[in-house]
């Protein structure tokens, strides 16, 4: 909402300063958004004709033109401008003009070659409209004016204000003098309704169609005869440009000076080109019109328009149409000011994907008992403009609008908010802002003003007075250090373990989004439902991730291209099984590319691989509690790992949930999406399949037992089936007595010379320990025998002599 | 002369003599062996006459240490001669690199999450948490926003079907509706995570956190909100005072409702908290909607309290001072080697937030 202080003082009386206005808009929740200054530059932005126009000798879309700025001299200027055509009256910024848009400050320049004096503006360029099609077309009307300044020249700063949406009342200057008005700012004036003497009645039937849905719930409207549509006087003209608004012609301009000044939308109609009535009624699905924007539009059923014999005139409180509209020639006139229904307006325009300034007021609420002043206030002001003569008004309605009440138990305030106040000084802001009291025995008994919409039950009345007030009043209450509850639960303080072991394993942190390229995630997606956003950013969006690795994936590749050769990041967060609340997963996700060791004078090169990131996912586990003794490991991996190179991981035999992933992503997967690497090599730890022990630290402690009699180490070379498991001999062993077993080692794996060629030979070394006694050569040979026989017997394997 | 002092005097010469680690085994056997000289006259002093006895075996043992000593200290001479040659051979040039090293690092967002929840654990919040996919109920309807309510314009919303029944949260907010529906008054909640609109700019990014934080209790006012809000920004920020401004504004969630600026100036290009003149909008807050309370069951003439939504991004941002809200989810390493954490750096109660 753009207004200006000089505006303001039509509504209100005060001797503060521009400096104490800001702050007090601000402090009653009229949040100034931007403060402009119009004053000091616009007087160099002139009224402007375009009198010649050369093609650009080396530019296609750009024109020379000569521009008659009311000097003895045309200048030349370049312009890219589609509409700028020979004859175009528009607006001319010399150099050393700033542009209010861009801020920037023109300069004589060279465009391709062709020295440019000045520039000529769009609307958007001048904050006039979001028109940035081409420049500005001023009418015929203002030829008298070449050389002229466009803007006025008012000194009044252009204020842009942030209205909330429960505030339609502040989309109209009145309402905010009100508001200010009750803060003690200054005195709201009182309005003069200036009271026309019609004789006449309306003679255009206007109907209301009484039907389902009907969005219009009253219509009023004045005919006014034998006008003479003109340019608007030098003040009207100033009040609309002053805020940003641009003069078309009176009649528009002063139903937008009425919408601006009291938010009262009008809409005016050429009442000669009205065929026989007006008829308010649901549309018909299929039925099209032309609107003022000059776009066709094919109306849905049951959306509210306003029409007539022949068919729709416009969209109810959204849009006109051009068959009726006003032109400089027109004679007569029907004004229109009617209430629509909120829910209905945003229904019609959020299918049409239409955002109009109408819309955008009757959405929030316009004052339902505003019908009658605003046609006054308009058709007065017609009068006196355009000449004319006024017919009386014609209001019809399917609805009478009731007003609401509330009572208000005064001591609630102190209840939310935590100090107090009078009750005469409650009853002095509520009167203010339009409230009509009556005093009951414990509360007060309120009427709520019919601008209002927003209010209906005591917290909103609070509302109203503790901002009025000021919230700086609101005492600070010191929080009490005191906790009844832990502050996370047993998996979240998983989630964040996880999240800083694996960091402290040299991987960065990354945070990618939850979606993804379609493309990516069917790579990791295996027969998991594919999750589609209705209206993503972009196409490459367009999917929630099924996996998080399409994501880092994509980013590795970008760092590789960066250089970086070396690198491991990862990710904790969400994937996505379904589009229903909940069903979605927390996994972190890591990723490594190129070597372990590069180029060094101590290490030799290596290759990042599978035993990296089982590292790193054992050892993370192990950390964070769970026994990696008692680990499952196999090879059945999703189809994005290398199907020989990679595994999956329980945390016991039973084989409940996976509790992760990791190894070689497949190769097809690396030549597809092409990523430039030695190795990738990932992994995938499910936080949902870690049973969260309910242990604490404390209970985890068990008793301390350690032996200190001697332990002997034993070395033992088993040839077995290639198929054969490491996990399966350890196994065989661990099972054998895990009370005098343990720390059994895999040293070595061998194939080649001396085994057969669909063997290997595996050394595992084990230690054997009694906490009882120190084992003598004959118990020792003893358990050496068993194991020996538990992993043959079991694996099929044979001792090697 | 006695034989003992012909010994001793004899090896004492021996021994002062240049002689290898060999000849010294050799005299010390020669000396103390089985048979060795001095051994040799142990086994005579039981045949002394006892008269002479006792002076005979006090001089072998005082000849006895003084030969030991000597042996014991050339050993010593020649051992620390060839460690020390052998030093000499063995010297390396240290400031050759060490093994390479990585380091991890932990996210700003992540950080930030830490430091939040550590401040709020002190004064009494747990963390709640709920789904990055929410119905479109618990994301509007249930906080106040029906469908046709203008505010639904300021959020835009990812869909996930047609008939817009699924949306991805656009706030943390529903995560007050799940945390009352599920439990009981009182509610001392914050609950940080993921929210989305499709705004895609410069200073919007689709996807960005917040943190949602919820007191409901009997007679919980603005005055509470206002004491909780000035703590979290001073500890956060790391500053003993703080200017803050709490200006009404509009949620259909809360009433009333407040936007929250903090006071800052630019020095030397670097956001200053705290000081200055200018005013810098960090959260949206206020005492939470009866209508709310009555859509989770919390009778809301018994029960009253505060909610709060802060960008937790942009908390990091004014923190850390970064400038580009769009880096955070770029996953350039360069920047998340510069603004990440050490993972050993975790903001607790004891320790503080920083080093």
């Amino acid at each position: 909402m753009k207004i200006t202080f000089d505006w303001l003082k039509d509504h209100l009386k005060t001797n503060f300063k521009e400096k104490n206005l800001l702050e007090q808009l601000t402090n009653i929740g009229l949040e100034v958004e931007s403060v402009e200054s119009l004053s000091s530059d616009n007087k160099l932005f002139k009224v402007a004709k375009i009198v010649k126009i050369a093609k650009h000798p080396n530019a296609d879309r750009l024109k020379v033109c000569d521009v008659n700025v009311g000097e003895k001299e045309f200048k030349k200027v370049v312009c890219g401008a589609a509409n700028a055509s020979e004859g175009l009256i528009t607006i001319y910024a010399p150099p050393g003009a700033v542009i209010p848009k861009t801020n920037t400050k023109l300069e004589v320049a060279k465009i391709r070659g062709v020295t440019s004096y000045g520039m000529l503006c769009s609307e958007s360029e001048l904050n006039l409209s979001d028109e940035s099609d081409g420049i500005t077309e001023l009418s015929k009307k203002y030829e008298k004016n070449i050389g002229k300044s466009y803007f006025s020249k008012s000194k009044s700063n252009l204020i842009d204000l942030s209205i909330t949406p429960n505030r339609p009342d502040c989309l109209g200057v009145r309402g905010i003098a009100r508001d200010l008005a009750a803060s003690g700012f200054g005195k709201l004036i009182i309005s003069k309704e200036k009271q026309i003497k019609s004789k006449t009645k309306q003679t255009l039937k206007v109907k209301i169609n009484k039907e389902k849905g009907q969005g219009c719930i009253a219509f009023g409207s004045c005919l006014i005869k034998n006008v003479k549509n003109t340019e608007s006087p030098q003040w009207l003209k100033d009040k609309l440009i002053s805020v940003g608004q641009k003069p078309i012609s009176a009649i528009v301009d002063v139903t937008n000076y009425v919408m601006l000044d009291i938010n009262r939308p009008l809409h005016a109609y050429d009442a000669d080109k009205i065929e026989k009535a007006i008829i308010v009624r649901n549309s018909k699905s299929g039925e099209e019109f032309t609107a003022l924007d000059n776009k066709i539009y094919k109306l849905e059923q049951g959306m509210c328009v306003i029409s007539d014999n022949k068919g729709v005139l416009g969209l109810g409180g959204i849009i006109g149409g051009t068959r009726s509209g006003t032109e400089f020639d027109t004679k007569n006139i029907l004004l229109e000011s009617a209430y629509f229904d909120p829910r209905s307006i945003r229904n019609t325009a959020k299918k049409l994907n239409l955002d109009t300034d109408a819309k955008f007021r009757f959405e929030r609420g316009i004052d339902p008992l505003s019908i009658e002043i605003g046609l006054k206030k308009a058709s007065s002001l017609i009068q006196e403009i355009c000449g004319g003569e006024a017919s009386k008004i014609d209001i019809q309605k399917i609805e009478t609008y009731k007003t609401k009440t509330i009572n208000f138990d005064v001591t609630s305030f102190e209840n939310i908010v935590g100090f107090k106040i009078s009750e005469k000084g409650m009853q002095r802001i509520l009167t203010d802002l339009g409230f009509i009291i009556k005093k009951k025995k414990n509360f007060l008994n309120l009427t709520i003003p019919s601008w209002r919409p927003d209010i209906s039950q005591q917290i909103d009345v609070i509302e109203e007075l503790v901002r009025i007030i000021g919230y700086e009043k609101i005492k600070t209450i010191d929080p009490i250090k005191d906790r009844s509850k832990s502050t996370l639960t047993q998996t979240q303080k998983l989630f964040h373990f996880l999240q800083r072991a694996i960091a402290s394993k040299g991987y960065l942190e990354t945070i990618t989004w939850s979606f993804t390229d379609r493309n990516y995630n069917n790579h990791f997606r295996e027969t998991n439902k594919e999750v589609k956003i209705v209206n993503p950013i972009s196409s490459e969006l367009g999917v929630l991730r099924n996996s998080i690795f399409s994501n880092l994936i994509m980013y590795m590749s970008k760092n590789l291209d960066r250089g970086f050769k070396d690198l491991s990041i990862f990710e904790i967060g969400p994937i996505f099984t379904g589009s229903n609340p909940g069903e979605q997963k927390t996994v972190v996700c890591g990723l490594s590319a190129g070597k372990k060791s590069r180029l060094s004078w101590i290490d030799k090169e290596r290759n990042i691989d599978l035993f990296d990131a089982k590292r790193d996912v054992v050892q993370t586990l192990s950390e964070a509690g769970y026994n990696s003794d008692q680990f499952f490991i196999d090879s059945n991996t999703p189809n994005y790992y290398h199907p020989g190179k990679s595994g999956r991981i329980f945390l016991d035999h039973r084989k409940d949930k996976v509790a992760a992933y990791f190894g070689e992503i497949h190769p097809n997967i690396l030549k597809k999406v092409d990523v430039k690497t030695e190795n990738l090599i990932g992994f995938e730890i499910f936080l949902e399949n870690l049973n969260s022990s309910s242990k604490t630290l404390k209970d985890q402690k068990s008793k301390f037992a350690v032996s200190d009699f001697q332990k002997s180490e034993r070395d033992f070379a088993f040839v077995v089936n290639k198929d054969v498991k490491a996990q399966e001999l350890i196994n065989a062993i661990s099972n054998v007595n895990p009370n005098l077993i343990s720390n059994i080692k895999v040293f070595d794996v061998y194939e080649g010379e001396n085994i057969p060629g669909d063997q290997k030979s595996i050394a595992i070394s084990v230690s054997i320990q009694s906490s009882e006694k120190t084992l003598n050569d004959k118990d020792l040979e003893k358990i050496n025998n068993s194991i020996i026989e538990a992993v043959e017997n079991k694996t099929g394997a044979k001792i090697r002599s | 002369m006695s034989e003992l002092k012909k010994i001793r005097d004899e090896f004492i010469l021996k021994l002062n003599g240049k002689l290898d680690l060999i000849e010294l085994n050799q005299i010390k056997s020669d000396l103390f062996g089985k048979n060795g000289l001095i051994s040799s006259q142990f086994k005579k002093i039981a045949t002394i006459d006892i008269s002479e006895r006792k002076k005979f075996a006090s001089h072998l043992n005082v000849i006895k240490d003084e030969l030991q000593d000597k042996i014991n200290l050339k050993i010593n001479e020649i051992q620390n001669t060839s460690i020390n040659e052998k030093l000499k051979k063995e010297k390396i040039d240290v400031t050759l690199p060490e093994r390479s090293f990585v380091r991890g690092k932990i996210h700003p967002v992540s950080q930030t999450i830490d430091e939040i929840s550590s401040i709020f654990s002190e004064i009494g919040f747990s963390v709640e948490e709920g789904p990055d996919v929410e119905n479109e109920y618990n994301n509007f309807t249930a906080l106040n926003t029906p469908d046709n309510h203008p505010a639904r314009d300021m959020h835009d919303t990812f869909y996930l079907d047609d008939k817009r029944e699924r949306l991805l949260r656009t706030h943390t907010s529903p995560v007050q509706i799940r945390t009352m529906l599920k439990d009981k008054p009182p509610f001392k909640i914050i609950a940080p995570g993921r929210t989305y609109r499709s705004d895609s700019d410069q200073t919007h990014s689709p996807m960005f956190h917040q943190v949602e934080g919820l007191h409901i209790d009997k007679n919980i006012n603005m005055g509470h909100l206002k004491g909780c809000l000035n703590y979290f920004i001073k500890e956060f920020f790391e500053v003993k005072k703080i200017k803050m401004r709490f200006r009404p504004s509009h949620f259909p969630f809360t009433e009333p409702s407040a936007e929250v600026d903090i006071g800052y100036e630019v020095k030397d290009g670097k956001i200053i908290i705290g000081e200055g003149d200018q005013w810098l909008e960090i959260l949206g807050c206020g005492m939470v909607h009866p209508n709310v309370l009555k859509n989770v069951k919390v009778d809301p003439t018994k029960f009253q309290g505060y909610a709060f939504g802060i960008g937790i991004d942009r908390l990091a941002m004014l923190k850390y001072g970064i400038n580009d809200l769009r880096a955070f989810f770029d996953c350039d390493y360069r920047w998340l080697n510069h603004f990440g954490f050490d993972p050993l750096d975790v903001p607790t109660n004891y320790r503080g937030l920083s080093r």
